[in-house]
């Protein structure tokens, strides 16, 4: 779950900052993925300085932009916007699949991509869904992770949130790849960063109070969205349905 | 049953081998299932199901919630672990008051994101044996989503079949609320009944 979206590639020169921040970060990611590693986060000092400047960007911008506009829990125009961002971000997907080798679900999304374009009028309709072509969200961190790149350190990234040097690596070249971004002419190919960014106001609107929960309700909120997006990261890559993932508490109780 | 009272050497026999197998394994005389432990959970999500279709407002859900929980859920085992080393050392009385604090908390916290399911359902899908206990796979269905993973785990540990953990889309409750209630019980200087108070007030 990003936070706050990634609004910073809309502008090249944010881009360019951000380009070499990470470059600062992203360190040499190495082989074979261990299973439910515990949490790696060895710049904990600089990321709760970036987690609370994403904080106050999100209670100054975000969130009082995405209240304005967006009810909790959404509406039909809420879930349009959404799944037109969801529809441009398919392609990517596609060769993301590709390059992961898994050509099943490269076929699934470029199916959704076809339906939805079409009879789903631009993808503002998931139609795909309700003919029970769910497709798969996938990005390059999930490419990097297949090819055997381990998730490397944890990082709470200006304006994109919990992430990690594998994951934030791969947001960066999932633009640089986005076939959109290749066959749309100029004006017309940041439209799926645009759709993207305002997917994120739309997600930050509807799901204000399971968002606000984190970030302001709980005691540490640095360390409640990190174990949250470990977790679930974790879990949408397959890492973490093993045994090691889960705890047993009865162990500590009984086992004495 | 006038044959049950008939015990025959050869039954007897068989009786008393089955006896010392039961008393030589180190488990309940009668041991959870997969299936036992997908009933147990069937009878949780119906009870969620109704609660979230009810239409009743957020104080009466988590009202609601608190007693599926306390019901349902080893409350007490689940408190011991998220408090963590602390729990190690805290008397009876101390672990008594934030199991009880702790109880009101967890309801209301999952209450809330349980709320956020109205209109939705959610369909028990599968059970397996992970370790000691049972992992119960659910399905919840929302309006205008993709339906997403919750998975909760079952034990009979404490002399009952009940569920100690929940996880959603692979977020651990247990480990997520160990964070959670070690940051309080640090911002409350490690003192647990001041930390019981505060959860109170949340």
């Amino acid at each position: 779950m990003t936070l706050v979206p990634a609004i910073v590639s809309q502008s090249p020169r944010a881009f360019r900052v951000f380009l070499v921040l990470t470059a600062v970060f992203v360190g040499a990611s190495g082989c074979a993925p261990p299973q439910n590693a515990p949490i790696n986060d060895p710049d904990e000092a600089f990321n709760r300085q970036i987690h609370d400047f994403n904080k106050g960007v999100d209670s100054y911008v975000l969130r009082p932009v995405a209240t304005a506009l967006v009810p909790p829990g959404g509406g039909p125009i809420s879930q349009g916007v959404v799944n037109f961002a969801s529809n441009l971000s398919a392609p990517g997907d596609v060769l993301n699949n590709i390059l992961q080798i898994r050509l099943g679900r490269a076929v699934e999304n470029t199916l959704r991509f076809a339906i939805n374009s079409t009879i789903g009028f631009a993808g503002l309709f998931d139609v795909a869904q309700k003919m029970g072509v769910s497709g798969r969200d996938t990005d390059f961190g999930e490419t990097l992770h297949v090819w055997g790149f381990a998730e490397g350190r944890y990082l709470d990234a200006p304006l994109v949130g919990p992430t990690t040097s594998r994951d934030l690596t791969g947001k960066i070249v999932d633009i640089a790849i986005n076939p959109l971004q290749i066959w749309l002419p100029a004006p017309d190919r940041s439209i799926g960063t645009v759709a993207g960014a305002a997917a994120g106001v739309v997600n930050r609107g509807r799901y204000v109070s399971t968002v606000d929960s984190i970030l302001y309700q709980s005691a540490d909120s640095y360390a409640q969205s990190r174990i949250l997006y470990l977790q679930n990261r974790r879990f949408k890559l397959g890492q973490s349905t093993g045994e090691d993932a889960m705890i047993d508490p009865y162990e500590d109780l009984y086992a004495e | 049953m006038q044959s049950n009272s008939t015990l025959t050497r050869r039954r007897f026999a068989a009786g008393f081998a089955m006896g010392s197998v039961a008393l030589a394994l180190p488990m309940p005389a009668v041991a959870l299932t997969a299936e036992q432990s997908q009933q147990l959970i069937d009878k949780v999500v119906a009870d969620i199901n109704s609660v979230i279709n009810s239409g009743k407002e957020l104080g009466g859900m988590i009202a609601d919630f608190e007693r599926i929980f306390a019901r349902y859920a080893d409350v007490p085992t689940i408190a011991r672990s998220v408090l963590g080393v602390a729990a190690r050392t805290a008397s009876p009385g101390e672990l008594a008051t934030f199991t009880k604090a702790f109880q009101s908390y967890i309801s209301a916290r999952y209450g809330r994101r349980f709320r956020e399911f109205i209109g939705g359902t959610i369909i028990v899908t599968d059970a397996r044996p992970i370790k000691s206990y049972f992992e119960v796979i659910s399905q919840a269905k929302l309006v205008g989503q993709a339906p997403f993973d919750l998975r909760w785990h079952v034990s009979d540990k404490s002399g009952k079949s009940m569920f100690f953990n929940i996880i959603i889309e692979g977020i651990n409750m247990l480990a997520a609320e160990r964070t959670e209630i070690g940051a309080l019980l640090d911002q409350n200087k490690g003192d647990i009944g001041a930390l019981s108070a505060q959860l109170k007030t949340l």
